[in-house]
């Protein structure tokens, strides 16, 4: 077995279990975490794939700044494992049911292909800083000025929902 | 040369993506389901990115010095911005409704119904 494929078995292991843990674990802090190990597998992945740019932004913006906003929510709100609701296991039933006819029907329409990946010696230089910067710079740089004015709206929008005026308001 | 089947990726992105619906269906946490959605966003950037490597992966082999895939790439980098957006308002809104109803149990959102 090569170190790639080593690898990937690793990571999807790690990958699948930690999300797994996210959705059943009690407690909202745990699963944020968990959720963290998830992308640090996924960040993996990327780097295996060679997706290097890719996998220093999953791991800068989700894992660090993303989840350091979710875990300040929760440690804001005081959330813990005894206060957490819970459904009817009816309910998890069903839900789990057809979350896992959907998995099957997805899998029987997808699996008859023969792509591969692969990685041979000085290959694979599309996923480095400078071919996509450069695409980024002439070919779509109409989307990423769009996407800023974009993070401004949602700085807005946040501080409009966030303000202490608005609660008073909405009650 | 070691091959890892694109089959294999699908399957990987597939489960992510239904323990993210399970997620959302099973738990009455807003912050939970709301994370969820994020899981289900990064299996679909797993699968994009796998699709743009297999896709220069065969381009490769007939042009060296071709950059086919990059636009793949470069759709799972707007995504990920756009989940930051998203995250932001998302978890302003979260926090406003914690403010007035003093919980994040979804099964008190019911107030349209009636």
């Amino acid at each position: 077995m090569h170190i790639n494929e080593i690898l990937f078995w690793f990571l999807t292991a790690l990958a699948l279990f930690s999300a797994m843990m996210v959705v059943f674990s009690k407690n909202p802090v745990h699963s944020v975490l968990w959720l963290i190990m998830v992308f640090m597998a996924i960040t993996g992945h990327y780097i295996i794939m060679n997706a290097q740019f890719l996998a220093i932004v999953n791991m800068i913006v989700y894992a660090g700044a993303i989840m350091v906003l979710f875990l300040f929510v929760i440690m804001f709100m005081n959330l813990n494992a005894e206060s957490e609701p819970q459904k009817s296991k009816w309910m998890k039933f069903a839900a789990v049911l057809s979350g896992g006819s959907l998995m099957l029907i997805l899998i029987a329409a997808l699996k008859d292909n023969d792509g591969f990946i692969s990685s041979m010696r000085g290959e694979g230089s599309i996923g480095l800083i400078k071919n996509l910067g450069k695409v980024l710079f002439t070919d779509y740089v109409v989307p990423f000025e769009i996407s800023s004015i974009l993070f401004l709206s949602a700085m807005v929008g946040a501080v409009v929902l966030g303000k202490k005026e608005s609660s008073t308001i909405v009650s | 040369m070691p091959v890892i089947p694109i089959n294999y990726y699908i399957f990987l992105s597939l489960a992510l993506f239904t323990i993210g619906i399970v997620g959302v269906l099973t738990r009455r946490n807003a912050i939970i389901i709301f994370m969820c959605i994020e899981l289900m966003l990064n299996a679909v950037n797993v699968l994009l990115v796998a699709f743009s490597k297999m896709h220069h992966v065969a381009a490769f082999a007939a042009d060296r010095a071709t950059t086919v895939g990059t636009e793949a790439q470069l759709f799972v980098f707007f995504i990920m911005v756009v989940a930051a957006a998203e995250v932001t308002v998302g978890l302003a809104i979260i926090v406003m409704l914690y403010r007035n109803i003093h919980s994040v149990d979804i099964n008190f959102l019911n107030r349209l119904k009636h």
